[in-house]
């Protein structure tokens, strides 16, 4: 056996491969499943079958689909953009936290008049502050040549350290005993992020994330910036040749990637999180990533993508407590679905030939 | 005389009784939420000793769900949601962080009763519980005063909460009273379980001098790291952590929840439950001191001992006058006691303790 790279990458396979991912992620998660003594069958449907179906639970985990799907998505298609370009944004999280601050910030900064505009004013704060959080690592690449990848990355660090503060000190609800953490934006109307149609999960973030995948096709397809960065990742001689600026390529990947995270930051805050805790983020930035990929970078696929993550999150939670199952099998059954993922994707590239190849 | 109406009549209001507001439920499902792993060794390990105490009291009246390391915020009312809807009929919520998603989910499920550890926020259907911690603290503070020989104790605390500053102010206290010459060195390391954060402090204040180790964090890496140092002792935290004694371990603050649990959920059982605040120490047996091993000189241990039982016996208070706050304001006047909204909402330290609490 063995393998002969295709002329060209194979379109089948390249839909194919995330399915067949997940299929071999059941089998192998099944087999792990089974050796911890609990039924293969029963702990799959419990993941992927009960939250969407189950009578129990389905009425309220498929609304949580979108809810945990949302920040995934709009975060992940932000660095989409950067990852088909070679730009490399690994800090979304922390981007993901500045925005949350920001927004939290204007929010309470109001507290507790009831205007209009105290919400739009949050969205605005937000974006701005993911977006001024990754131009530092934007910035520092382009004038200094320093690594995004370790910049943005190092400054996560720096973020959970500032909410962390913010939530015992300037932000702290002045009502709350002396305990960390903020006013919960729920109970004020004017800066909470609810339910738009009761009973759908639907809140403003999975507007955003939606819009945002729209955005991102239309950017990729028909605009000549989503070309330009297309150009850049697959080749960057031929794109400096064809007249892209790289410097301002890279801020503008940095840039949207940190708004975009930086408005799911602000959605949370306002919305299934409620206030600024000390351990507010929870790792979407992270996740994100994985998302990404396993969407192949396509505003399509991380869709969907981001759906199928949130699915073994809240499966994942179901079987947990249902059949007993620890939380580490969970982690590393999404793991295997990523490694699956990265592992099969070289049927995309490479085809498989079987027995000696014919010699000339 | 009664006669068979009445009797009927009676019976029936009985009836109406038991099948009404005090209804017996024939199986209860107890739910519980955890921050941390189950093997954390600490806080979530000793919840999790008590919920298997539970099950072990009730066998098969009762039925116990449990989830791991379940982060506060969004994640956790879900978490708790889902509960709810398999049918738990009360839900253990083990960490601070928990309040507001908890307070949330129970006006969702009227019926289902909520116990949240170590919150303020109360409902109709949400009770608060936590434990004395400080009055263990003060036996701590005691041992250590008496015992470090540089006159510094190092301290790891975790978030400045008052629970946390709490401990401090309480261990504080009662080593300056055993030794005048003490001094406390505070490192915050933002976290409840982090090993290796947990341990990182332990070395940096082993390597100033301190040779006593106080924490406030769920590991046993600062057992591990003050064993690897020698000469250091240290306590065990929320769990016994008997692996690390003698030494460095001389003893410890265990959180036996099981007595409580077990109440909470007979009531539940019989229908009696009711949202109530529960705040119970050494007395009551919600806080246990570890045994203090052999490395603590004898006299040291007949002290402890001894302030263990006036703590027991309601003789003594850990914050009794006179005390002043940090910035030399009085606080209490001479045997004064502090009352227990002041305790629960304590955001300062006591006189003679360095350091500023971060915000």
């Amino acid at each position: 056996m063995r393998l002969e790279k295709r002329p060209e990458p194979s379109r089948a396979w390249m839909v194919a491969t995330p399915v067949l991912a997940v299929i071999l992620t059941m089998i192998a998660g099944g087999v792990m499943f089974a050796l911890l003594g609990k039924d293969p069958f029963v702990a799959i449907r419990t993941i992927f079958w009960d939250p969407l179906f189950n009578e129990q639970f389905a009425a309220y985990s498929r609304p949580q689909l979108l809810v945990k799907a949302a920040p995934l998505i709009l975060i992940a298609i932000g660095l989409s953009l950067g990852f088909r370009a070679g730009v490399w944004n690994i800090g979304a999280e922390g981007q993901y936290i500045i925005g949350a601050i920001c927004g939290a910030a204007v929010g309470l900064a109001f507290y507790p008049a009831d205007l209009f505009i105290v919400f739009p004013l949050m969205v605005l704060a937000g974006a701005l502050g993911g977006f001024l959080w990754a131009m530092i690592p934007g910035l520092l690449r382009v004038r200094f040549g320093t690594n995004e990848i370790l910049v943005s990355l190092l400054l996560v660090y720096v973020a959970e350290q500032l909410v962390a503060s913010m939530a015992l000190g300037p932000l702290r609800n002045p009502e709350g005993g002396g305990f960390p953490g903020s006013r919960n934006l729920q109970q004020y109307s004017a800066a909470s992020n609810g339910e738009l149609i009761a009973g759908t999960g639907m809140h403003w973030g999975v507007v955003a994330a939606f819009i945002s995948v729209i955005f991102a096709y239309i950017l990729l397809n028909r605009h000549l910036t989503g070309f330009h960065i297309r150009l850049a990742g697959q080749s960057p001689r031929a794109a400096r040749f064809g007249g892209v600026n790289p410097g301002r390529l890279v801020l503008f990947c940095m840039g949207v990637s940190g708004a975009l995270a930086g408005l799911a930051g602000m959605f949370e805050v306002s919305g299934p999180a409620g206030q600024i805790g000390i351990d507010f983020n929870v790792g979407y930035g992270f996740t994100a990533i994985i998302v990404a990929f396993l969407g192949r970078l396509h505003p399509v696929g991380i869709l969907l993508a981001g759906l199928l993550m949130a699915l073994t999150y809240i499966g994942g939670e179901l079987a947990q407590f249902m059949l007993g199952l620890p939380s580490a099998s969970i982690q590393a059954f999404q793991g295997m679905l990523l490694f699956f993922l990265l592992a099969v994707d070289m049927l995309t590239n490479f085809r498989v030939r079987i027995g000696r190849g014919a010699k000339i | 005389m009664i006669n068979r109406r009445t009797l009927l009549g009676a019976t029936a209001i009985l009836a109406t009784i038991a099948t009404g507001a005090f209804a017996q439920v024939d199986k209860v499902k107890v739910g519980f939420v955890y921050v941390g792993p189950v093997g954390d060794g600490g806080w979530t390990y000793y919840h999790d000793v008590a919920r298997k105490a539970v099950e072990e009291h009730f066998g098969d009246k009762v039925e116990t769900v449990f989830q791991e390391s379940v982060p506060e915020g969004a994640d956790s009312e879900r978490v708790m949601t889902q509960m709810a809807l398999s049918g738990a009929n009360l839900i253990f919520t083990t960490s601070f962080g928990y309040m507001d998603p908890t307070i949330n989910v129970a006006a969702k499920f009227p019926n289902v009763k909520f116990e949240h550890a170590t919150g303020y926020k109360t409902a109709e259907n949400v009770g608060v519980y936590s434990a004395r911690f400080y009055e263990g603290r003060a036996i701590q503070g005691h041992i250590a005063g008496r015992m470090t020989k540089t006159n510094k104790i190092g301290y790891i605390a975790s978030f400045p909460i008052p629970e946390v500053i709490r401990g401090i102010n309480s261990a504080y206290a009662h080593a300056k009273k055993a030794n005048p010459e003490v001094e406390f060195n505070v490192i915050w390391a933002y976290t409840w379980f982090d090993p290796a954060k947990e341990a990182d402090a332990a070395k940096a204040l082993i390597e100033q001098g301190n040779d006593v180790i106080l924490q406030h964090t769920d590991s046993t890496a600062p057992q591990a790291a003050a064993k690897a140092a020698g000469n250091v002792i240290t306590f065990g935290q929320a769990a016994d952590m008997a692996e690390y004694a003698p030494l460095p371990r001389v003893s410890s603050i265990i959180d036996d929840w099981a007595p409580y649990y077990i109440a909470r959920t007979q009531a539940v059982i019989d229908g009696t439950w009711k949202s109530d605040n529960t705040w119970d120490g050494i007395a009551k047996g919600m806080v246990v001191i570890g045994e203090i091993s052999d490395a603590v000189p004898a006299d040291v241990k007949e002290e402890a001992l001894a302030l263990k039982a006036s703590i027991v016996d309601g003789s003594y208070h850990p914050f009794t006058g006179p005390m002043k706050k940090q910035d030399g304001s009085d606080w209490l006047a001479d045997g004064e006691v502090a009352d227990d909204g002041t305790l629960a909402g304590m955001n300062f330290f006591i006189e003679g303790l360095t350091g500023e609490i971060p915000n």
